[in-house]
């Protein structure tokens, strides 16, 4: 139960954040050039793979309850960002995230920049690739290292993650264009409130307090969060009612 | 500079209050386990009165 809420949790993460890396890198191959753009992706994931492989092992390193304990904490608060940010957009507090709209402001700013070649590419369509594939990826990466170590198995993470990259990447081959249908406002939603729940889960055992009947009240503490954000949705919801009214 | 407030951004975001609730939380937590009693229920709570602050704030604002 445990393992396969955290694949799934990895891959929603994962694929959220790819989706945005996938629009970063089309807007750089389309006005820049593919090759530029591709290298700049393919050295991003060069350095987030060093970033994983040279954290994971290190953090096995730490006791679990330390571990459960900085990481919960981290997890919740990182967790609470998103979860914030989806119910401001879901009750119309914050714009909902549009991938056609980045793009369209991605691809407008790189058409206007200056050319410069070093090293044999296009510079600026290298570093807008590198650095949003990178932003992007830390997030995935923040979450496989947090997710799988205080789980003890950052196998499970990465193959979730590793999933929801194959997912995107091949999906973005086969359309060439931002995956504005994929319902990544609602996609946020549920990260927001799977990182919530983990935290608390985690950051509660790191503190030294025990779950009522140990992982078997993960969904429990999962039911709590939902009802929690959509309690907080329609609360906004009726709030902004009365003040537009 | 520009790295440590990369980190900040990343991790705490644009409501520091919403993190040191966070931090509150669980700091309350330890020392009522402390004490001897198991307060898993602690934490729960805690978030829902940072969370819905935190809303308040932002709508407010």
């Amino acid at each position: 139960m445990t393992a396969a809420f955290l694949v799934a949790s990895a891959f929603l993460a994962s694929a959220v954040e790819f989706v945005e890396a996938l629009t970063i890198v089309l807007a750089a191959g389309l006005t820049r050039g593919w090759r530029s753009s591709l290298t700049g992706l393919a050295a991003a994931t060069v350095v987030l793979a060093a970033i994983v492989a040279a954290l994971g092992p290190t953090l096995k390193l730490i006791p679990i309850d330390a571990l459960r304990l900085v990481v919960g904490a981290l997890l919740l608060a990182f967790g609470l960002q998103w979860l914030r940010k989806a119910i401001l957009r879901a009750s119309g507090y914050k714009a909902l995230h549009d991938e056609d709209e980045i793009f369209a402001r991605e691809a407008e700013e790189a058409r206007a920049a200056g050319s410069e070649v070093r090293a044999g590419l296009d510079w600026y369509g290298f570093t807008l690739a590198f650095k949003g594939v990178l932003l992007e990826g830390l997030e995935v990466a923040f979450i496989v290292i947090t997710f799988g170590s205080t789980q003890g198995s950052i196998g499970l993470a990465a193959i979730g993650a590793g999933a929801a990259l194959v997912l995107v990447a091949v999906v973005g081959v086969l359309v060439h264009a931002p995956l504005s249908r994929v319902p990544e406002n609602t996609m946020k939603f549920a990260v927001g409130v799977m990182l919530t729940t983990f935290g608390i889960f985690w950051s509660t055992e790191g503190a030294g307090a025990h779950w009522p009947g140990d992982d078997a009240s993960l969904p429990g503490v999962l039911g709590f969060v939902i009802l929690l954000s959509f309690g907080a949705v329609t609360l906004l919801r009726r709030r902004r009612a009365m003040v537009l009214a | 500079m520009r790295f440590l407030r990369f980190w900040w951004d990343f991790v705490v975001g644009d409501d520091w209050r919403a993190a040191a609730g966070v931090v509150i939380a669980l700091g309350a937590t330890a020392a009522i386990v402390a004490a001897g009693v198991n307060a898993w229920w602690l934490m729960p709570i805690g978030v829902a009165a940072v969370l819905f602050s935190s809303l308040r704030r932002a709508a407010a604002g």
